[in-house]
């Protein structure tokens, strides 16, 4: 019981964590277009 | 005179007259205006006002229903180009309500050499022409700044960049919702199933972490809501946005107070949760309605060039856009014209044929002749009535709208009843957040969109939402024949001698006389005037008739003609259009209009719809009936309970079209605007027709179904939850499932087969055999 003391808060921080890089992801253009990049492995242009 | 609720709340808190910020004690300005002293927070807005009040725009302040942007003095570059142009499309930054719009309008209506200013408040644009002797593009842009807008020319990067920061933020505020809800429901398992075991410390603990947790979600990612329910309380009007952020609100605040406290129940995982549901919910939305106006945002995003005059010859190299309606001249290419007519196949184009703006070329290099350029191609009328069409509001929303307000007013209401009554806040809470009727909202706008952007990918433009509720009423359809059954292409098809003048002879005298003339019958006779004439003289529903060597001679109906010879023609076969001089009757000519190939096939489809078929053709050839008599013939019909939807193309057509309920024009007939239709064919298909009925009824039927759903939903709920029935994780979940379902049932194909196959493929030949 006494690891929760740990985890809980150690957890609280880990959401602040992956808030922070999915907000980077977010502004690096990662989520702009969700459906072309999916087609591009069928595509056969990659010369 | 009372300058609108503003005014009052001026004084009291000694808001900014104009922009309805706070005034700070140092730079405040008062100044005597509308018959008192009013409040500025700064040069900006006072300057601003007095512009407003000086031009006599003070209806501004009495109309407006929310405060302007703070007309900060602000210095702008002069960036735009005083080049020749005489009209523009601007993007308008600062509008807050449609008294901006009216103010806008009218401010620039003031100006010299203004032949047109409209503004959209729906898409922010404003649409400018003038006349460049008189004034330029600088000084209109100067004009609105003065009133503390900010115009632009319009820029499609600018309008792409707002749609990915309004995506991206929506996308960052569902995740933050996503993720805390699900750590925050871990944090509250342990206290659902412990069954005492768990320390008074631990679980005091877990509450603190998810406090901590649903503090950004609440703050942040419910800020639409809570943005949208000030909007709501401005205008003092209740909205759907109310109930959500006070139950979003209240329901954080308890338990907060309770964690604070340390006594009472917390529901940090409902509150995490709703805001999750409820963002899911609108980020769906979000995506439906972006790609559903995908397909209107490709007509918008391209304008015809401004820099072409008609008679203007110009090289279309291969891959490009034609950047004006205009004919080929030289060379022989194929067109992709997808954008204007939703017609998928490439067009072959020889010279002599037709180009529309907006279509790409593929393959040579084109010397086309411009014949309209800039906003007279037919790619700007269009764009233009798609516009009005996505501006305007369907009835049906609007009263979807005012029930929706009513029920959040019952919901308020019995919300702080069932508080009261229960002593008990978190039933008010759940009443607030259960019987919310954001569904209600929803029900209709979506569909609506959808449909248009669907019937405008088969080449069919609904210029008014509220076609649809007509369309799916119709009973009869009126066609007029000419140039909607058939080609409206006319062709010689025999020639018969009545005199002693040979057929060459006769043929090429008609085609000098139809030269001048470009009635659809007269390019039957095909191009080349090879006969001087003198004094020609058009007769409307006659003929013509001019001079050749001093003798008189007539084309047209055998009457015009019998007037001129003085006795009735000799036996002949049925034809349409005589010829005849002074001294005898020269020939009579047979002319025969082609059948759209898909017209047998259009007929069949509409009749197996259970629609009346009625013909009502203007066609001189077929004894037809006058403008007046199809528009009686359309009244009959309406007397006798019918609802009638009329085809039709040509101007004449107009009184016809405005009377039927529903009205159907062709794009190739006459200007397409002008006509005033309902739905406009841009790809001249007829088979659009029976696809518009069919995506219509099939629109109307689910908004019916999803009101149905919405309204049942609401009048479960609401007894429930004021009988405090539903605990607030539940009224989280109801609420957020009806949305959802809502949404789900609103993105259901509104077509017969809307598999892969058909959206890869619009050839006239399949969309047309879905039926």
């Amino acid at each position: 019981m006494e690891s929760l003391y740990l985890l809980v808060p150690i957890s609280v921080a880990l959401v602040f964590l992956t808030g922070w890089v999915f907000w980077r992801e977010l502004h690096s253009g990662q989520f702009d277009d969700l459906e072309r990049p999916a087609q591009d492995v069928l595509a056969d242009d990659d010369r | 005179m009372e300058y609108g609720r503003q005014a009052s709340i001026v004084r009291w808190m000694t808001a900014c007259f104009h922009c309805g910020l706070p005034s700070p004690e140092r730079g405040r300005r008062v100044h005597f205006l509308l018959g008192a002293e009013r409040v500025f927070c700064c040069a900006g807005c006072e300057a601003v006002a007095c512009t407003i009040v000086a031009g006599g725009f003070e209806t501004y302040y009495r109309t407006r229903t929310a405060p302007a942007i703070r007309g900060q003095g602000r210095n702008y570059s002069e960036d735009q180009p005083a080049d020749d142009r005489s009209d523009a499309s601007l993007i308008l930054e600062g509008l807050r309500c449609s008294a901006c719009t009216w103010l806008i309008e009218q401010v620039l209506r003031k100006q010299p050499g203004i032949t047109r200013a409209h503004v959209n408040y729906a898409t922010r644009r404003a649409q400018l022409a003038w006349d460049p002797a008189k004034t330029d593009l600088r000084s209109l842009v100067a004009a609105i700044r003065s009133v503390g807008y900010d115009a632009t020319p319009y820029d499609p990067q600018r309008q792409e960049e707002a749609h990915r920061r309004e995506r991206r933020s929506a996308l960052w505020r569902l995740f933050i919702a996503a993720f805390g809800a699900m750590q925050v429901m871990m944090y509250a398992f342990p206290a659902y199933v412990s069954d005492g075991e768990l320390s008074a410390d631990a679980a005091e603990m877990m509450r603190w972490a998810s406090l901590l947790i649903t503090a950004p979600v609440l703050v942040f990612a419910c800020q639409p809501f809570f943005a949208g329910a000030m909007r709501e309380l401005r205008h003092r009007r209740l909205g759907l946005e109310t109930p959500i952020a006070l139950g979003l609100a209240g329901g954080f605040a308890a338990s907060a107070w309770a964690t604070i406290a340390g006594t009472g129940e917390v529901y940090f995982d409902s509150i995490s949760m709703l805001a999750f549901l409820l963002l899911a919910a609108r980020y769906a939305q979000l995506v439906a309605a972006r790609r559903a106006t995908a397909v209107l945002d490709g007509l918008m995003r391209w304008t015809p060039s401004n820099a072409l005059t008609p008679g203007q010859h110009v090289t279309v190299p291969p891959g490009e856009r034609v950047p004006a309606d205009g004919v080929v001249e030289q060379g022989v290419s194929s067109a992709d014209e997808s954008l204007l007519t939703g017609e998928a196949r490439p067009v072959t184009k020889g010279a002599g044929d037709t180009l529309i703006a907006g279509s790409v070329n593929l393959e040579q290099p084109l010397v086309m002749r411009v014949t309209r350029a800039g906003a007279d191609t037919r790619a700007a009328a269009i764009a233009r009535l798609a516009e009005r069409a996505a501006s305007e509001k369907p009835r049906l929303v609007e009263a979807a709208d005012r029930i929706g307000r009513l029920l959040t007013g019952v919901v308020l209401v019995v919300a702080i009843a069932a508080g009261l009554y229960w002593g008990n806040a978190w039933i008010a809470i759940a009443v607030l957040v259960a019987t919310c009727p954001c569904a209600l909202g929803l029900a209709a706008p979506i569909v609506l969109t959808r449909a248009n952007a669907q019937l405008l990918g088969r080449g069919a433009l609904v210029t008014r939402s509220s076609a649809h509720a007509a369309l799916e009423r119709v009973t009869d359809v009126v066609l007029d024949k000419t140039g909607t059954l058939t080609t409206g292409q006319l062709t010689l098809s025999q020639v018969v001698l009545l005199g002693h003048a040979d057929a060459p002879s006769c043929i090429a005298l008609a085609r000098s006389l139809e030269a001048s003339s470009r009635h659809p019958i007269s390019r039957a006779f095909g191009p080349g005037a090879s006969i001087t004439l003198a004094s020609v003289q058009h007769v409307p529903a006659c003929g013509i008739e001019a001079r050749v060597d001093g003798c008189r001679v007539r084309i047209g109906t055998e009457r015009f003609c019998q007037d001129l010879v003085g006795r009735p023609a000799p036996s002949h076969p049925d034809v349409g259009v005589f010829l005849a001089n002074e001294q005898e009757w020269l020939a009579a000519f047979a002319l025969e209009d082609a059948p759209r190939p898909d017209a047998v096939e259009f007929l069949a489809a509409l009749r197996k719809r259970g629609l009346q078929v009625h013909m009502a053709s203007g066609d001189p050839l077929a004894g037809g009936m006058s403008p007046q008599d199809k528009h009686d013939y359309v009244e009959r019909l309406q007397r006798a309970g019918r609802v009638v939807a009329m085809v039709g193309d040509g101007l004449n057509d107009t009184p016809v079209l405005a009377r039927a309920d529903v009205s159907f024009a062709m794009g190739s007939g006459a200007d397409a605007a002008q006509l005033g239709a309902d739905v406009v064919l841009t790809g001249n298909r007829l088979g659009a027709v029976t696809e518009a009925f069919d995506i219509s009824r099939r629109a109307m039927r689910l908004i019916r179904q999803n009101f149905a759903w919405a309204l049942a939903y609401n009048a479960v709920v609401l007894p429930l939850a004021a009988l405090g029935w539903i605990g607030p994780w539940e009224a989280a979940i109801g609420m957020a499932a009806s949305s959802i379902i809502v949404l789900l049932n609103a993105s259901r194909p509104l077509t017969a087969k809307e598999s892969w196959k058909a959206s890869t493929s619009s050839s006239p030949s399949r969309s047309l055999s879905y039926s």
